[in-house]
């Protein structure tokens, strides 16, 4: 049980329960569906990029704690970043997801996510938003994304 | 209560006995798959150390004696589900093979624009995208019996659903989703009384109870070994004798030929002309196994333990503020579909499995189920009859366990 309160921390219960930037950006220039297939997860992710730099970010959708709190969790960081900084903040993430090294500094609040590591199995549900919101800035156009 | 020794019947399956995340195995998804006990490891483990060529084809011993393995399994089948002729069981992968070899090979001939399937909101995706695929082929409308908030059937258009342009019914005999049973036979009276034919998918129902397709009045009756304790990659296709003498072939191959010449070739009879291609046979001979295994333990044993465990998991899941079941049927499976107010079935079910206890978590290839609640999956428990009550108990515990955490 122990690896379980690793997994389910505080902060994720809390990002799970109130969602943080779980709103539609009506103004939103880039927008992306991200989809999880295997479990039902759903999610859209908003962006309002002003050059290359992430004036704002949402999402909404629904699915596990994880992918929830991953969301809301990773809205909060990149918000004011910009492109190449998120690149490098989302390569932390997937590192500390997989047990690599990390570099603590960049990856702050998000270590949490770290948990997924003994969970193979959820790893998918974590990197879900990530994966969309990287979608969401490679594309100008609404672009779907499935992690299968 | 049944007349089982829970305690002898789990020493025939060994798998049961191990620690995950040191709890021991609960294993509540046999909906999924079933486990396999050791006189089907062990037949087919002796296939291979004793037996082993290829069948209807060599005058030496091995292949006489694998050939005869093979056919004592098709009797063992046909005698399970009591058909007419051996000639009427043709093996396939599984259910989900049979049916798209029914679709393909029986219906679609006869198949014009306009023409209806009739199948069900209940249905697995193996009984409904073939015949999607279908419908694409030929223009065909594929029409949807409606199902109620308890999961069942809901009947009262059925009548004027079955038309002069339905070409097939093809309706489940048990819902994996959430464990209804449906009245199958009465609804094969309905659809024959306008002549129209009847496919029942039973990949949930041959587990559970005993299947009788003259009973049933069924034209075509399909399952899968893997969820009655044979291997995976086996399953199998009653079909009405003559409708499959009609039929023609599915694939083409070797074994499924009387002779062939550039110019002509000759179909074999039945059920060869079937199966094509060197088959599964050591799932085949599992599958009979699984089939003596299943005899020997007494099919009614089998439907009484699992009866009475859905009843008191049914009874203490109720009992649990926050947690909804989701199917409530008069006439139910050993299946329990659930969703625990507050927690993600995926959260759910990682949870669960730190505890030991296996159970599914998705949308159990039900999609159209799921829209239905307006829910992206469900936890399923679903019980065999090696499971005792003290699996219950760990599932109920696992329950509570999991509302504490996300208390
Ligand atoms: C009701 C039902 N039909 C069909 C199938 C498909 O069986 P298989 O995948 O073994 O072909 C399943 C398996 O989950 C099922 O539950």
């Amino acid at each position: 049980m122990s690896d379980l309160r690793e997994l389910y921390q505080q902060v994720i219960m809390d990002h799970n329960k109130r969602p943080r930037n779980f709103r539609e950006i009506e103004k939103a220039n880039h927008l992306a569906h991200g989809n999880n297939p295997l479990c039902g997860d759903k999610l859209v992710v908003y962006l309002k990029l002003d050059g290359d730099k992430i004036d704002d970010v949402s999402f909404k959708g629904s699915g596990c704690a994880i992918s929830m709190a991953s969301a809301s969790l990773m809205t909060e960081a990149l918000k004011g970043k910009t492109i190449d900084e998120a690149q490098a903040i989302y390569e932390q993430v997937h590192k500390s997801m997989t047990g690599e090294e990390t570099d603590r500094n960049l990856l702050g609040k998000l270590e949490v996510l770290s948990g997924v590591k003994e969970f193979p199995a959820r790893v998918k549900c974590a990197t879900l938003s990530w994966h969309t919101v990287h979608a969401a800035i490679d594309s100008d156009h609404d672009i779907s994304i499935s992690t299968e | 209560m049944s007349n089982l020794n829970i305690n002898t019947i789990r020493v025939d399956f060994p798998i049961l006995h191990q620690e995950i995340n040191g709890y021991p195995l609960v294993y509540l998804d046999n909906a999924a798959t079933s486990q396999k006990p050791r006189q089907v490891i062990d037949a087919v483990s002796h296939y291979y150390l004793h037996d082993n060529a290829n069948i209807h084809r060599g005058v030496h011993k091995l292949s006489q004696r694998a050939t005869d393995l093979y056919e004592a399994a098709r009797g063992k089948v046909r005698q399970f589900v009591n058909a007419n002729s051996d000639k009427e069981i043709i093996f396939t992968r599984g259910a989900t093979e049979a049916i798209n070899l029914v679709a393909q090979s029986f219906v679609r001939p006869k198949l014009q624009a306009n023409d209806e399937i009739l199948i069900s909101h209940l249905e697995h995706h193996a009984n409904i995208v073939p015949w999607q695929i279908l419908c694409e082929q030929t223009g065909a409308k594929l029409k949807v019996i409606p199902m109620t908030q308890t999961g069942e059937l809901d009947l009262t258009q059925f009548d004027t659903m079955l038309t002069e342009r339905t070409k097939i019914l093809a309706i489940g005999h048990v819902s994996n989703a959430l464990g209804t049973i449906n009245p199958v036979k009465a609804m094969t009276e309905k659809a024959h009384a306008k002549n129209i034919p009847v496919l029942i998918d039973g990949a949930q129902a041959v587990p559970h109870m005993t299947v009788d397709v003259q009973d049933l009045n069924c034209d075509f009756y399909v399952f899968s070994g893997h969820k009655m304790f044979a291997p995976t990659g086996i399953g199998a296709l009653y079909g009405r004798e003559d409708l499959l003498n009609a039929m023609p072939p599915y694939q083409g191959g070797g074994d499924m030929i009387l002779s062939v010449s550039f110019e002509k070739t000759i179909y074999n009879e039945l059920p060869a002309k079937f199966e094509a291609g060197t088959p599964n046979i050591s799932g085949v001979i599992g599958l009979g196994a699984a089939i003596d295994y299943m005899w020997q333990v007494g099919i009614d044993n089998i439907a009484a333990q699992e009866h009475h465990l859905l009843e008191i998991a049914t009874r203490k899941i109720e009992s649990l503020p926050g947690v909804n079941i989701i199917g409530t049927a008069a006439e139910k499976a050993a299946v329990i579909s659930f969703m625990i107010e507050g927690v993600h079935p995926h959260d759910v079910g990682t949870i669960f499995d730190q505890q030991g206890v296996a159970i599914r978590t998705g949308h159990h290839c039900a999609q159209p189920v799921m829209e239905f609640y307006d829910i992206p999956a469900t936890a399923r428990a679903s019980f065999a009859f090696y499971n005792s009550e003290e699996e219950v108990d760990a599932l109920i515990n696992a329950i509570q366990k999991t509302q504490e955490l996300f208390a």
